[in-house]
């Protein structure tokens, strides 16, 4: 199954090889991986997603608290966490097409970000499933790029993981 | 058996340390002094590694800290790095010099108190403060230089990593201004040695540089310990700076657990009370933390009889009788059959090895499980425990003993006990009736003697990779932790001859002998220049069977004899060989030699090579097949069936040999190498069947070697 972690490490050259690497010599793959610094400069937070089954997956977190570069793992899959994504699309869009296009992205609360002759760039944040749809949707009028940035990930209320 | 205890000067504390006639004055002062050290302090008596152990766990520096005579100097990076060593106490550093490291070796040229033992290869170096390490308790420290200084450092670092063995490595690195250019002599240590290190450190300001340093020995030797690798750009090293060593470390994210939660101990103790055929299997994190007293303790209380490891082997004196010693793959049929019968396994810094449990799925089946462990990530691994309890061995044990005298425990049934004592007296390891080969040298008959030489209190062997290795392991007694030497998880060969270099140097006043096998010695021969150039008395006994004989064996028993690639057509003339190094050294090929030979041996002032020539289709018995469950032992010794080797279960094909093969004996002979040895051998024609009908059975993990 894919299990969603947050992992609080040190932020110093190498850290993320060290998990990554430590990830990949079990022979996971990683779906997603988000770094980026935290509210506290010498930590970065990332956000992990793998699949594993349950037996290897209680391994490899206790592997990663071993790394002297690791702080904290919270596992936020079960849980009723915020996750999110962000998306930029760049749709084709004919002058004709223009208008539908801008619809579908407001009634997704997605930005237009630029807009070309024949193309318009779209910026959606949500849920996997939410951009999952509205990827579909403009499929129907092509899209010629798209990156995703990974999910990002944190508990609700004032829990601090 | 010719048992003339081993007084050749070694009454003497200093009567083991080298004499060589081309030793420097002050190399044997300096040797002669840390012997003098060594008998009185700085880490041999288990109170002082304890106290040691206190002080790691404590985040304090080993040694003066910020009061040395450096505090406040303004130096280079180089002299900063002697000068963090210096307040760590080190007295002595393996190491190869190179352009990256130059600088530091000019400042060690300056350096009173750490003596640089100079290895002919970098991994040698590394094997040197492993065992240094390892017999003394306290951090090895290795120092390289870059590129393939340091990439020759990777097996070194590897085997410590494996088998949780506290080291430094400082590797030289190219300036920062060029790192990743490919610049001369340039390789991404960090990067490399990453799966196998505990942590490591690429030095990035000279502002880091002596917390890096206590951060490297306080993680090396703290929690589960391990190698801890610092690259050092040169330009760092060159660099000035003002230097202040820390006397404290902290760090946040690495917090090891050493006491174990007290409901789980109190689980534990329930556990042990209501069961009726606990076994104690004990591994390295005993020795490592010091816990040797508390495992008597407890087995003594509660009559539960202990199973070592290869890495716990003297974690238990070998002459209390709850001690069933090796288990495993070539551990004794009763050691086997008692982890097989228990209904309860306390497995103590033990990690469930597929060498220990052989096929998982049938291993200990009636067993629950105590796994204590300082790593949590070792316990549920393999097998899953009904009480796990993450902690320092010695903290929990000394928890459960405390625990059960509050409750009054009584022993289980002596039944228990004395069953496994009786089938310790129908399968022993050996009888004397074995040394009945006229005319060729049992390896076995071989090891017993050296065994009943050696002081069991002050003595040091060390392992080579191979048959000798687990012939060592069976037939050497030892009374004491840290006597007995051998790379367990990795299986080095070339581990055991440096390792011994360094057990000497560490623990100077002990015989050290290493037995090594004629293919794992020549993978560090070049160290022989190291012992002789360091005054290091060090004694190889070397079982020649002029073969890779582990791999030989297994060929032999699951590949129908398809030497493929064992069989050596070109070793040296040891004898020679070990002349032209400038040690002394002998050949013996016959039973009646043996005796006067290892006399010589062991009272020769200097190192000492003593070729012991064998068969070459020696096997080490007993033997658990590759992939097979524990109870289920080639070639254990039955004395109610006149003292031959049986074979039951699994490698007879079905019906034809009626569960039951009795061999007589001698064993072993088809192959002989009759060329090397002349005598008589006499074919066995149960090994014959054995090795014909036997199924290859997984043998996908073969990494025996010698």
């Amino acid at each position: 199954m894919k299990y969603i972690l947050s992992v609080l490490v040190e932020n110093k050259p190498g850290v993320l090889s060290r998990v990554t690497g430590l990830i990949s010599r079990r022979g996971f793959n990683i779906d997603s991986l988000t770094v980026a610094p935290t509210e506290d400069v010498t930590m970065s937070r990332m956000t992990i997603i793998v699949n594993a089954d349950e037996i290897a997956y209680e391994q490899l977190t206790k592997q990663l608290h071993k790394l002297v570069s690791v702080y904290k793992i919270s596992d936020l899959t079960e849980e009723d966490a915020i996750e999110r994504e962000l998306v930029l699309f760049k749709v084709l869009a004919q002058p004709d097409k223009r208008h539908e296009i801008i619809e579908i992205a407001n009634i997704f609360r997605a930005n237009i970000v630029d807009v070309g002759k024949n193309s318009l760039t779209v910026e959606a944040t949500g849920t996997q499933s939410k951009l999952d749809a509205l990827e579909d949707l403009f499929r129907g009028y092509g899209i010629r790029q798209l990156t995703r940035t990974g999910k990002i990930a944190m508990s609700r209320g004032a829990r601090d993981s | 058996m010719t048992d003339t205890t081993q007084a050749t000067g070694q009454a003497s504390p200093l009567a083991g340390s080298p004499r060589t006639p081309d030793m420097p004055d002050d190399i044997r002062q300096h040797i002669c002094s840390s012997a003098v050290s060594a008998a009185t302090g700085s880490g041999t008596t288990r109170a002082e590694r304890l106290a040691l152990k206190e002080l790691a766990i404590s985040g304090k520096p080993f040694g003066p800290g910020s009061k040395t005579e450096h505090e406040g100097e303004t130096m280079t990076g180089a002299q900063a790095i002697i000068a963090s060593l210096e307040a760590e106490g080190v007295d002595v550093i393996f190491g190869y010099p190179g352009g990256q490291a130059i600088k530091i070796y000019d400042a060690l040229y300056d350096s009173k108190s750490i003596h640089h033992v100079l290895a002919r290869h970098e991994q040698g170096a590394v094997h040197e403060a492993d065992g240094y390490a390892r017999a003394t308790g306290k951090v090895g420290v290795v120092l390289v230089t870059s590129g393939p200084g340091a990439t020759n450092t990777v097996t070194g670092i590897a085997t410590a990593y494996m088998d949780s063995v506290p080291l430094v490595v400082i590797t030289g690195q190219v300036t920062r201004g060029v790192i990743g250019t490919d610049a001369f002599q340039e390789a991404d240590i960090v990067g490399i040695t990453m799966p196998v290190v505990k942590h490591s450190f690429l030095l990035q300001s000279n502002d880091d540089l002596t917390r890096t340093f206590r951060e490297a020995f306080y993680i090396a030797s703290t929690g589960r310990p391990g190698p801890v690798l610092i690259d050092v750009p040169s330009d760092l090293a060159g660099a000035e700076m003002v230097f202040h060593y820390p006397d404290q470390v902290d760090i946040p994210s690495y917090r090891p657990t050493y006491k174990g939660n007290a409901k789980q101990v109190r689980q534990a103790v329930e556990l042990i009370r209501t069961s009726e055929r606990p076994v104690l299997m004990v591994g390295g994190g005993v020795v490592s933390s010091h816990a040797c007293d508390e495992i008597v303790e407890l087995s003594e209380k509660m009559q539960i009889p202990v199973v070592t490891t290869l890495l716990g082997k003297a974690a238990m004196p070998c002459s209390n009788p709850l001690n069933l010693g090796p288990v495993g793959m070539h551990g004794s049929k009763y050691a086997n059959m008692a982890l097989t019968e228990c209904d309860l396994i306390i497995a103590v810094g033990a990690r469930f090895s597929d060498r220990v449990t052989g096929k998982l799925s049938e291993f200990a089946p009636h067993a629950k499980v105590i796994h204590i462990d300082i790593d949590p990530a070792e316990i549920g691994k393999v097998r899953d425990p009904q009480v796990p309890i993450v902690g320092d061995a010695r903290n929990v044990v000394a928890a459960i003993n405390a625990r059960l005298d509050k409750v009054e425990a009584q022993p289980a049934s002596l039944a228990w006990v004395q069953q496994c004592f009786e089938w310790r007296e129908r399968w022993p390891f050996y009888t004397t009736d074995f040394a009945d080969y006229p005319d060729r040298i049992a390896p076995e008959v071989v090891l017993e003697r050296l065994s009943n030489r050696l002081d069991p209190h002050n003595s040091v062997v060390t392992t080579e990779v191979g048959q000798h290795q687990m012939w060592a392991h069976q037939h050497i007694h030892r009374e004491e932790s840290r006597t007995f030497i051998s790379s367990g998880g990795l299986g080095t060969m070339g581990f055991g001859f440096p390792a011994a270099i360094g057990a000497k140097i560490g623990r100077p006043d002990a015989q050290v002998v290493c037995i090594a096998g004629d293919g794992s010695i020549q993978m560090n021969i070049q160290e022989m220049a190291t012992a002789i150039g360091n005054g290091v008395a060090v004694k190889v006994l070397l079982i020649d069977n002029n073969a890779l004989g582990m791999v030989h064996q297994w060929q032999r028993l699951f590949y129908h004899e398809r030497y493929s690639c064992t069989e050596f057509t070109a070793n040296p003339d040891f004898v020679k060989l070990a002349e032209a190094y400038g040690w002394g050294a002998e050949r013996i090929t016959h039973p009646d030699q043996i005796d006067e030979a290892l006399d010589r041996m062991l009272a020769y002032d200097g190192p000492y090579l003593l070729d012991v020539i064998i068969p070459t289709a020696q096997t080490v018995y007993p033997m658990v097949a590759p992939g097979a469950a524990l109870d289920d032992i080639i070639g254990a010794i039955d004395v109610t069936l006149g003292g031959v080797r049986v074979t039951e279960k699994g490698m007879s094909p079905a019906g034809s040999m009626g569960g039951t093969v009795a061999e007589p004996l001698p064993l072993n002979a088809k192959t002989d190498g009759a060329s090397r040895v002349a005598g008589a051998t006499k074919v066995s024609s149960a090994d014959a069947e054995m090795g014909a009908e036997a199924k290859p059975a997984d043998v996908s993990d073969a990494k025996g070697g010698e």
